[in-house]
């Protein structure tokens, strides 16, 4: 069936499929691309860390919950179809985000303003469960059997696409409003833009037809009338369940969240980058690296999909402590040449403590070498009667690289990307592959979104926790994704097949 | 091969309680410290949410490890129906 469907309407059953999930996934990023804003909003003022561990909390919350939309979600596409499911997480996502926009900070409300977010994350999370999974599997029972990997891939570009997308609105609206505006308000602009990119998608998707092969299974009278149960209480159905959660998608989303998120949050907290920077380097890494979910795709319907995911992984686990390592290296001020460097006159702001005559001063100094580097040195006195000056530690943040340290991070970022697209680009068609039509959208997305929800969304939460541990060191979030990705890997390589399901219209 | 599947399917089944055990310690280690050595930033919250989470995971490890060691990724099935 799928085989004589003609090729303009398999790309437009690709784009409006795609179109749909690049903005959930937009909607979905823009709140971990705002986390340290964000949590300036919703806590106290003093919550110091905590305001962004507590935010980064609030932000795997949405990927928590996840698994439970893939659940409420697939069992509803595998009951009334893929085409209308997709619709509704697609008006959920983009109704909850654009609430996220309008809710008051913590000054205005308290902590309900964390608490209302907290609830519209979860209805976020929800919506994506639902969304990939019908997305995945509408296109795929599209495709021929021969292009499955090709034509999936497409959706499996339009994560990072949806990141890119975010990663470019936040960073074109922080440009034109200002660094203080955009604190102050403009942040809400991304969650606002959403529900527009959400009414445009929604029409296109209006107009798309019932996967075939559901419509097919409907028109038989063969729909299943209990996916949940068929899906995990039926042992055949199961151990392929637990098989691709352990042996492919717990180890493809460690990848994929380190490379993509952990990155920036390590450049942007631990290295101290220029907020600009650290996005521009992410946004080239990610341009240069989507088209590759592309070719894994294409190539894993020659080659098959096992060796090219669990060759990602491979890599991921050799190569991710000297590329963080080089970062570390790169970025670290006490090893740079300061000969000849320009010392800006420091900006002093003077702010009186209440209840005593004690004041707080804050310089800055703005420092630009050499070599075309620069960064700012914030320090915090206090002057107090009593006891003179005390003076605070000195902060070095903001941190801008010469040109070709720039683009050395953009090559290290492009290469975690690369291994995102080796362990995505195929995994689409290698969870449909598994599990037959009737309780397909079910079975696939709970293994998806337990790997990727949870095990890949807490990479930057555990990662960030365990940096924090007595005696930690900043690399020591890595053992995190790393330990993961091993057992998935020996998992995948001893369990795994290589072999294709060419036929998956059962 | 399907011996090592046998086999390490045992392993698979201690790893489960393993990493539960683990993780609870962890949590009660780390909570202990919230007011001293490492601020605000290892709350009951945050481990209650990490044990929540990562408890049915290592099940469904240990029923992975028992469904390897019973035999049953030995042949997998080359299509989707079987």
């Amino acid at each position: 069936m799928s085989e004589t469907l003609p090729k303009n309407n398999i790309f437009k059953v690709i784009g409006a499929s795609s179109l749909g999930t690049l903005i959930e996934w937009y909607d979905f990023y823009i709140f971990g691309s705002l986390a340290v804003i964000i949590g300036h909003q919703l806590f106290p003022e003093d919550a110091g860390a905590s305001a962004l561990i507590n935010t980064l909390a609030i932000f795997a919350a949405g990927f928590i919950v996840r698994p439970f939309g893939a659940l409420v979600f697939g069992r509803l596409g595998d009951l009334i179809g893929r085409k209308y499911t997709f619709l509704l997480t697609l008006v959920l996502m983009g109704g909850s985000t654009f609430l996220i926009g309008l809710i008051p900070s913590y000054s205005s409300i308290g902590y309900a303003a964390p608490i209302l977010v907290l609830i519209l994350r979860l209805v976020q999370g929800l919506a994506l469960g639902g969304e990939y999974g019908g997305a995945a599997t509408y296109v795929a029972e599209h495709a021929p059997k021969n292009k499955r990997g090709f034509f999936t891939s497409w959706i499996q570009t339009t994560a990072t696409l949806g990141l890119f997308l975010s990663l470019g609105v936040i960073v074109i609206t922080k440009n034109v409003l200002g660094a203080d505006t955009f604190a102050d308000w403009g942040w809400r602009i991304p969650f606002l833009l959403s529900i527009l990119l959400v009414v445009v998608s929604i029409y296109i998707r209006m107009k798309m037809h019932e996967s075939p092969m559901f419509s097919k299974l409907k028109a038989e009278g063969n729909v299943s009338k209990n996916p949940l149960k068929e899906s995990f209480n039926n042992k055949a159905n199961f151990k392929m369940v637990l098989l691709a959660l352990f042996g492919a998608t717990m180890g493809q989303g460690v990848i994929w969240y380190t490379g993509q998120f952990y990155a920036q949050s390590f450049l942007e907290n631990t290295c101290k980058l220029d907020f600009n920077d650290s996005r521009y380097i992410l946004l080239w890494g990610i341009a240069f690296a989507t088209p590759f979910f592309v070719i894994f795709g294409a190539w894993s319907d020659r080659v098959g999909r096992k060796w090219i995911m669990l060759a990602g992984m491979l890599l991921g686990i050799v190569f991710y402590r000297p590329i963080y390592q080089a970062f570390l290296d790169d970025t670290d001020t006490t090893k740079m040449d300061l000969t000849g460097a320009v010392y800006a006159k420091p900006a002093i702001k003077r702010e009186a403590l209440s209840g005593t005559s004690d004041s707080l001063y804050t310089s800055t100094t703005n420092v630009v070498l050499k070599s075309g580097a620069s960064f700012n040195k914030f320090q915090v006195d206090t002057v107090s009667q009593k006891s003179g000056v005390l003076s605070g530690k000195e902060i070095i943040k903001d941190k801008v690289l010469p040109t070709p340290l720039f683009w050395k991070f953009v090559g290290l970022i492009f290469f975690q990307i690369l291994l995102v697209t080796m362990v995505y680009g195929p995994i689409a068609a290698f969870l449909v592959e598994l599990f037959p039509t009737k309780i397909r959208y079910t079975s696939m997305s709970l293994p998806y979104h337990i790997g990727n929800g949870v095990f890949g969304g807490l990479v930057p939460f555990i990662a960030t926790l365990i940096a924090s541990f007595a005696g930690a060191t900043p690399l020591s979030g890595l053992w995190y994704p790393i330990g993961i990705a091993t057992l998935s890997l020996i998992i995948g390589t001893i369990y795994l097949s290589n072999k294709r399901d060419e036929n998956i219209n059962d | 091969m399907n011996t090592l599947k046998k086999f390490l399917g045992i392993v698979w089944m201690l790893l489960g309680p393993l990493a539960m055990a683990f993780l609870i310690m962890q949590a009660i280690d780390k909570v202990g410290l919230v007011h001293t050595e490492i601020e605000r930033t290892n709350t009951i919250l945050q481990w209650a949410i990490i044990l929540f989470i990562f408890f049915p995971i290592s099940i469904g490890l240990m029923i992975f490890g028992f469904y390897a060691w019973k035999g049953e990724y030995d042949q997998l099935a080359d299509h989707s129906s079987e």
